[in-house]
């Protein structure tokens, strides 16, 4: 039995579908990653299992308890770290940590070896208040709070948008350590880089789960060949490119774009045709899960 | 009950970090009690009269006389014709004008003389209506008097008058149990609301709905820091009355306890309840305001619910307010017991019950 089990999951909002039909499940000890954009209903999963929403239609078990019957035990098993910094602003470091320990009935000193990796941290500014943290030093102490008591399942809401790069590369390697732990983590993430940190991902947009795959299955399952190009002129590159035959798409990715090949493709065609464009590189390039979902987007 | 605990803790401890609550909860009540009866008086005073004497008499003389001595009012003009004493009364110089027409000792003696007319700028309807009363009060010594000295009894000693339970007619006396009552709808009623408001804005509410805690101790939590911040002001607002108005409940201190208690139980689960519908402050504060003016107008704080019309008096029914300024006022004015409130208490305590319940239900951990 998974972790979390998801099973036919609906919600929505008036006439926003959120949520799907959307069927997945977690294993124990997974790092599982839910990559889309805003709006993809990332949010709105995370607070079905946290049980703050009740689902239109579908079930889901997290840890083995219903969302709806067994609210209260799931409560109390699962660490929750929602997308916006959610602790008290003008109660210090350590008094946010106190009364978060003392809600679930625990102490620090029982979770102190826990925590102690991510805690360690920020323990120097343990006077100051919360709300005159940096932002990374915010998301530390926020996990901290949402692992105080010892949770079986931790669920993190985009934990690493708005903080910096160095920051985010420390806060996965802070969940890798707490993997080993044997805790169960649901984590969402805008960024395709992230993604490759987690054991599975599943690609999510709009409501709906396009795949589910380790990061390098998702990448494998990318059936065609890829370009990365670039020219002096990025911009007027992009149209043309678009415009000769056998290229699928084409589109920016970082400071190339992207060209994905169709059967029709010939590379010495696409550059006769693209002959008097400055400055013109056509390199082979591996895709990245950023491909993968862009070409599911457009299915 | 251990959790309970903490939560206080963590209440008392923000409202102690914030830089404005504590000042407001000290500095407010004993502001609004210094200042406010100083202010909201109804008694009129500086009624400006001219005088149009056309009699020119002793009699005539005398009132003027008599206009000019009293407390209420000042003589401001005396006019030979009366529309110059209407100029200014359009003016504004004048509130009242008194016209005593011509032959008004002679007649007197021998039949009905000419009346004395008496005309009044009514725009500030109590100056006006006040102002004309104590004329004709003034006018009626005067001739009483007059007559007195003619005849052996002195007929103005004929009447006494005693205002019971407030004998000296003091509108402060009045007026103080309505601020008090004002000073726990605006601390009890807006900052339990604000904080739970709060919480919804800045997101920290999220993090205590995935707790185990019940919603029940979470909104009992945010109550009972301001019901002892109620009964704290309810002390300072009876000590003000008392060292600078010298207003001393006649009855026990316990029956304006009790009801304190039952009133700020009201308030705070009422404006939970508010809270609960609301997602931000704004929201709460507009839909506050419209209670609080109902509260504070229709529940006879500031003018009494006999003169509204029928059908007002019988909306007053459902209005907490009016339950307990009866109370206040009856048991600092006359010294009623609380058995004889009975009805009071009891409506009260089932207001309490029903908002507070009310507020549990409605506080949603789940959307």
């Amino acid at each position: 039995m998974g972790a979390i089990e998801i099973h036919n999951l609906s919600k929505s909002y008036g006439k926003v579908q959120a949520l799907d039909n959307v069927s997945f499940s977690v294993e124990r000890g997974e790092l599982f990653g839910l990559i889309g954009p805003d709006g993809a209903g990332k949010t709105t999963l995370f607070r079905l299992l946290t049980t703050l929403l009740n689902p239109d239609a579908g079930s889901a078990k997290v840890d083995g308890y219903d969302i709806k019957k067994d609210y209260l035990a799931i409560r109390s098993r699962v660490g929750y770290m929602p997308g916006r910094f959610s602790l008290y602003p003008d109660l210090s470091v350590e008094e946010n940590l106190q009364f978060f320990a003392a809600l679930f009935g625990v102490s620090i000193d029982e979770s102190y070896e826990l925590i102690a990796p991510i805690y360690k941290q920020i323990e120097p500014f343990s006077t100051r208040r919360a709300g005159k943290l940096s932002g990374g030093m915010k998301q530390k102490l926020a996990l901290s709070c949402a692992l105080i008591h010892r949770p079986g399942v931790l669920f993190l809401d985009e934990p690493t948008t708005g903080v910096d790069a160095v920051s985010r590369s420390e806060f996965w390697d802070m969940l890798s350590g707490l993997k080993e732990r044997g805790i169960t983590i649901l984590v969402s993430t805008p960024y395709m880089d992230e993604a490759s940190r987690c054991d599975r991902i599943a690609l999510c947009n709009e409501g709906k789960i396009l795949s589910i795959d380790t990061p390098k299955g998702i990448v494998r399952r990318f059936d065609k060949r890829l370009y990365g190009i670039s020219a002096k002129n990025m911009f007027a590159l992009l149209g043309k490119a678009r415009m000769v035959r056998g290229v699928e798409d084409c589109y920016p990715c970082g400071e190339k774009h992207h060209l994905v090949a169709g059967h029709e493709f010939d590379i010495e065609y696409f550059k006769s045709q693209m002959k008097d464009t400055e400055g013109l590189e056509i390199v082979n390039t591996e895709p990245t899960i950023e491909d993968m979902f862009i070409k599911l987007m457009k299915r | 009950m251990r959790t309970f605990i903490v939560l206080l803790q963590k209440e008392f401890l923000q409202i102690r970090r914030n830089a404005f609550l504590p000042r407001l909860i000290i500095v407010f009540p004993i502001l609004v009690m210094l200042l406010m009866p100083l202010i909201m008086t109804m008694d009129v005073r500086n009624v400006n009269v001219a005088v149009v004497d056309l009699d020119r008499s002793t009699t005539s003389r005398r009132i003027a006389s008599h206009i000019e001595a009293s407390e209420y009012l000042t003589l401001a003009q005396t006019n030979a014709e009366y529309p110059l004493a209407l100029e200014a009364l359009e003016e504004g110089a004048v509130d009242v004008i008194v016209q005593i027409p011509d032959h008004f000792e002679r007649d007197m003696t021998i039949a009905t003389p000419q009346r004395i007319s008496i005309t009044a700028n009514a725009v500030n309807a109590t100056k006006g209506g006040l102002g004309m009363q104590y004329i004709v009060q003034t006018i009626a010594r005067t001739l009483a008097e007059m007559r007195g000295e003619k005849s052996p009894t002195n007929l103005s000693e004929l009447v006494t008058i005693e205002n019971r339970y407030n004998p000296t007619l003091n509108y402060r006396h009045y007026m103080i149990p309505a601020l008090m009552i004002i000073l726990f709808i605006l601390i009890c009623g807006f900052l339990p609301a604000l904080s739970i408001v709060g919480e919804k804005e800045s997101g920290s509410i999220e993090q205590i709905n995935v707790t185990p805690i019940s919603r029940l101790t979470f909104t009992l939590s945010k109550l009972v820091p301001y019901w002892i911040i109620g009964l704290f002001v309810v002390t300072i607002a009876m000590l003000v009355a008392w060292l600078v108005y010298g207003l001393v409940p006649v009855g026990s201190v316990g029956a304006i306890y009790l009801g304190a208690l039952l009133f700020i139980l009201t308030i705070s689960g009422f404006s939970l309840t508010i809270a609960n519908f609301s997602d931000t402050m704004q929201q709460t504060m507009f839909v506050m305001f419209f209670f609080i003016m109902i509260f504070m107008l229709m529940s006879g704080l500031l003018t009494p619910i006999d003169s509204m019309p029928e059908w007002a008096q019988k909306f007053t029914a459902i209005l907490p307010p009016r339950y307990y300024v009866e109370i206040l006022r009856s048991v600092y004015l006359k010294g009623t017991s609380i058995v004889e409130l009975r009805t009071n208490f009891v409506v009260l305590s089932i207001f309490a019950l029903f908002f507070n319940i009310l507020a549990a239900l409605t506080y949603k951990k789940q959307a």
